[in-house]
């Protein structure tokens, strides 16, 4: 059995593995249903791109679901303490991803045109709003939380939602969707030509440079003036789980530590850059598997960024430093955590590998002659 | 104080999108399979109306679907969202299998999902076929997980608690794996399932025979339908009583309110076959009885005594009193954990820490708890009688009809006779609603029953809630009601519109109505 201390520090890469997995499957069916109302002028042409993701959204959306079901495994306090915390928000991505299942299943079996324009915007709305939900989340980690845990550990959140709004939260709201929607407009760009080509790598080229400049605006104000968290108490890796065990204070620039401590981690935010360039020239030049794979980079940085600067926090709280959750003190017990890692080291390589084989077996462009023959049948 | 309203709303939530979810699930379980053996007939005939069939009920199947992926979302929320402190409390043990599921069987379930709508033309027959398999393979591999976390909830093996961590902690995976109380709930619940799309096709097609439309297409599915139902049926009766007997082994509360049990009889008990339960001087105002059966079934022995409801509370009342100790043991030594004497009273009481946390119900600091506390506490430990009495007697009413419709389908089918027998195809169209009624009160049974716990003797429902405020969860719960209703007209409108059109809707221009 691995070491207590090693266990936590690999299940908080694999769930940022499973967060950039996330990104990057589920994202790019998000950007598609973000870019449907606009890159689709007609009936035909929304169909086209609804149907790139057709056979493979649901399997996408896994990755989401895994990754909510491996943090409430690995990380249980966070699980309990995010959710029940930030109630209004997380019901807003619940309720908008309602309209994806549905979306996309019923859309096209009924032919009134306003029955499928409502659709239309119910996918723009599940793909839309997730992420914008998920970057403000993130913007308010950085910050810290307003919470803190009772003796018994149970959490209390003392802010409201509309705290949650705050500008740099709203910044990262903007770095996220921008990036997933840039992500989506590689990919529609690898599944469809003509017209719809034509407007998704325009909208490539626009969200990309946006994604780069909001991510290098966050960068900025992390760096100068926004107070970060370190522990100041000793801390020992290895001890049961107790978030309370210890002293935490706040500091402006904490968060560029870890940066100073070990310099090959710049190379997670250079990431964001140079996936972000790649993916903006690879779209200009019209290569747009490049695009893709430059924008999974970018995203690898991105998330990789926010995980690098916060660590060892995972969600420090605003009123009560103390009440802190860390990769050290919020984990599951060692067995959990040793089993949950035999169940993932067995079955994410199988998930790759028959989920590559059905992208293989579906690829191609998406054309209005396959939409005219398969109209009974297509969304 | 955590306030009552808010847990009762939390339950209320629970309970509507929970029971919600279920409308989806069985009918997901049970018709991949018949697409399995539709499309089977396809690989090994070649026949074309195979393909067809698996094509049409396919069409059905996903309009089902959908809702049951939309609705599911609401469950992986809401353990942490409205049920932060449970989450917190067994996260340990209870996220584990969730993940699992999520790694083992939805990824699969999901990614050919797509390929089962989509592939057709891009796959040859046997890797179309394949796929189907694993869809369904994976959709019911998915219901084990959700089943070995529930069961666990039921029967809370391999686990024990922590004070330093505040929590219950894994001791042994495979005891939670292997709980025989998940195990004889899986199988008692896919079979469920299976049952629910047998009796689903069996119904549809009996319309279309009725109707004299597309005859061919609904007599091979009737055929299909009615063996595989008629089995399911056997198995879910079967295993529905292999559930029985693992309740009777470790929720003795559940199995004495759902028999109206109040006193412990010699052994072997008599079962009440209908009763009338009277809460409040624990007894029946009149009762049927069969002598002998109830004990056999509830301990598969003639001897073994199986305890009534006012003997069971007695029990309680001293766990309760135990679990006092517990409870104060452990906060003690939340403040020191080198506390020796608190150490001391901790161990030989832990058995109990679940029935003491009863009494934070009713005070902060459970050894101030009053004699009158107390008894409410232990009244709370029996959930009320008439709904689980009721609701368990018309699941297995309704479960015995199933297996005599599927019967007498299977007997019609076999002897070639069953498009003239009318009443049987009139009886199968009026019963199409009618499995998910008997899974809707098998899921009630199950959890209501499970009261006062959400972990069964640990962790009292009342502390397991989120810290929100009583406005938020009606805020919710409107939502949600809201959104379901709106969900569930949609569903059932383009059900009842592609049942109606029929295998017509695929466009081939073989079946009826297909010429416009």
């Amino acid at each position: 059995m691995l070491d207590y201390e090693t266990l936590k520090i690999i299940w908080w890469v694999l769930v940022g593995a499973l967060l950039l997995g996330f990104a990057i499957m589920d994202g790019h069916d998000m950007g598609v249903g973000t870019l449907l109302p606009f890159a689709g002028k007609n009936d035909v042409e929304r169909r086209i791109i609804i149907n790139t993701v057709g056979p493979h959204w649901d399997g996408n959306q896994v990755w989401f679901i895994t990754a909510g079901g491996a943090i409430f495994a690995a990380w249980p306090l966070v699980y309990a303490t995010a959710f029940s915390g930030f109630y209004w928000a997380m019901l807003a991505v619940l309720w908008a991803l309602f309209f994806r299942p549905v979306g996309f299943d019923y859309r096209s079996k009924i032919e009134n045109p306003a029955w499928r324009k409502t659709w239309d915007w119910g996918l723009f709305i599940g793909g839309f709003i997730p992420p914008v939900i998920f970057g403000v989340a993130f913007g308010n980690l950085l910050q810290g939380v307003p919470f803190h845990f009772d003796n018994d550990l149970r959490s209390f959140y003392t802010g409201s939602f509309w705290e949650l709004l705050n500008p740099f939260a709203l910044l990262a709201g903007v770095v996220s969707s921008a990036m997933i929607t840039f992500h989506g407009a590689n990919y529609l760009m690898i599944r469809t030509e003509g017209d719809v080509f034509r407007r998704v790598r325009a909208a490539s080229l626009v969200f990309g440079a946006v994604t780069l400049a909001a991510f290098a605006a966050a960068g900025y104000f992390v760096a100068t003036g926004m107070k970060g968290f370190v522990i100041t108490s000793a801390i020992d890796p290895n001890a049961l789980p107790n978030p309370l065990d210890k002293t935490v204070a706040q500091e402006t620039g904490a968060w560029m530590k870890n940066y100073a401590l070990y310099p090959a981690t710049m190379l997670v935010p250079a990431a964001a850059f140079a996936g972000g360039l790649l993916a903006l020239g690879a779209a200009f030049f019209r290569k747009p598997l490049t695009a893709f794979v430059g924008s999974s980079v970018s995203m690898l940085g991105i998330i990789g960024t926010a995980g690098v600067s916060l660590f060892p926090f995972v969600m420090p709280s605003s009123t009560d430093p103390r009440s802190s959750l860390t990769v050290w003190d919020s984990v599951s017990s060692q067995m959990t955590l040793t089993l949950m890692l035999g169940a993932t080291v067995i079955f994410l390589p199988l998930i790759i590998v028959y989920t590559s084989w059905a992208y293989k077996k579906m690829s191609g462009k998406v054309t209005a002659a396959f939409i005219g023959a398969n109209d009974k049948s297509a969304y | 104080m955590i306030s009552t309203e808010l847990v009762d709303l939390s339950r209320l939530q629970f309970a509507v999108t929970a029971l919600y979810h279920f409308l989806f699930v069985p009918l997901t379980l049970g018709m991949t399979f018949l697409l399995v053996i539709m499309e089977g007939s396809y690989l090994v005939t070649g026949q074309q109306i195979y393909k067809d069939m698996t094509r049409f009920w396919g069409k059905l199947f996903g309009i089902n679907f959908a809702l049951g992926v939309t609705t599911g979302l609401t469950m992986e929320f809401q353990f942490g969202t409205n049920w932060a402190y449970y989450s917190h409390y067994v996260g340990d043990i209870f996220g584990a299998p969730l993940a699992i599921e999520g790694l083992m069987a939805f990824f699969l379930e999901s990614t050919f999902i797509g390929l089962f709508f989509f592939g057709w033309d891009r796959l040859t027959k046997g890797q179309h076929f394949m796929v189907t398999v694993l869809t369904a393979i994976g959709s019911n591999l998915s219901a084990l997980w959700i089943l070995i976390a529930n069961g666990w909830m039921q029967d809370p093996v391999g686990a024990e608690f922590s004070y330093t961590t505040m929590r219950m902690e894994l001791t042994n995976f495979w005891t939670v794996i292997f709980n025989p109380t998940a195990q004889a709930k899986f199988v008692h619940t896919v079979s469920a399932g299976y049952v629910t799309a047998s009796v689903f096709v069996l119904g549809i097609s009996s319309w279309y025979l009725l109707k004299g439309r597309d005859v061919e297409f609904a007599r091979r599915s009737f055929r299909i339908a009615a063996a595989f139902g008629f089995a399911s049926a056997l198995s879910v009766i079967v295993l529905g009583d292999e559930s029985g007997y693992t309740v009777s082994e470790s929720q003795q509360t559940k199995l004495a309110a759902m028999e109206a049990m109040w006193h412990t009889e010699k052994a072997p008990a008599s079962f009440n076959v209908i009763a009338l339960p009277n809460e409040k001087e624990q007894k029946n105002d009149w009762e049927l009885q069969v002598p002998y059966v109830m004990g056999v079934i509830g301990t598969r022995s003639f001897s073994k005594e199986i305890p009534g409801i006012v003997e069971i509370k007695e029990k309680n009342r001293h766990r309760i009193e135990s679990g006092m100790l517990a409870v104060s043991a452990m906060e003690a030594l939340r403040r020191d954990k080198n506390d020796a004497a608190a150490k001391e009273q901790f161990e030989a009481h832990k058995a109990d820490l679940g029935f003491g946390l009863l009494l934070k119900k009713y005070t902060e600091d459970v050894t101030q708890a009053t004699h009158e506390m107390i008894q409410q506490a232990v009244d709370s430990t029996v959930p009320r009688v008439a709904p689980m009495f009721w609701s368990f007697r018309v699941m297995v009413a309704l479960g015995f009809m199933f297996a005599l419709l599927l019967g007498l389908s299977l007997y019609h089918t076999i002897r070639g006779t069953f498009l003239q027998q009318r009443w049987l195809l009139r009886w199968a169209v009026l019963f199409i609603p009618m499995p998910w009624i008997a899974a809707e009160l098998g899921w009630f049974v199950a959890e209501y029953g499970r009261q006062p716990w959400t972990i069964y003797g640990v962790l009292p429902t009342h502390l397991s809630a989120s810290s929100l405020s009583a406005g938020s969860l009606y805020g919710s719960l409107a939502g949600f009601v809201t959104f379901y209703t709106g969900l569930l007209v949609i569903e059932l409108y383009l059900m009842f519109k592609f049942a109606r059109k029929g295998p017509g809707s695929l466009g081939t221009g073989r079946y009826h109505a297909d010429a416009h």
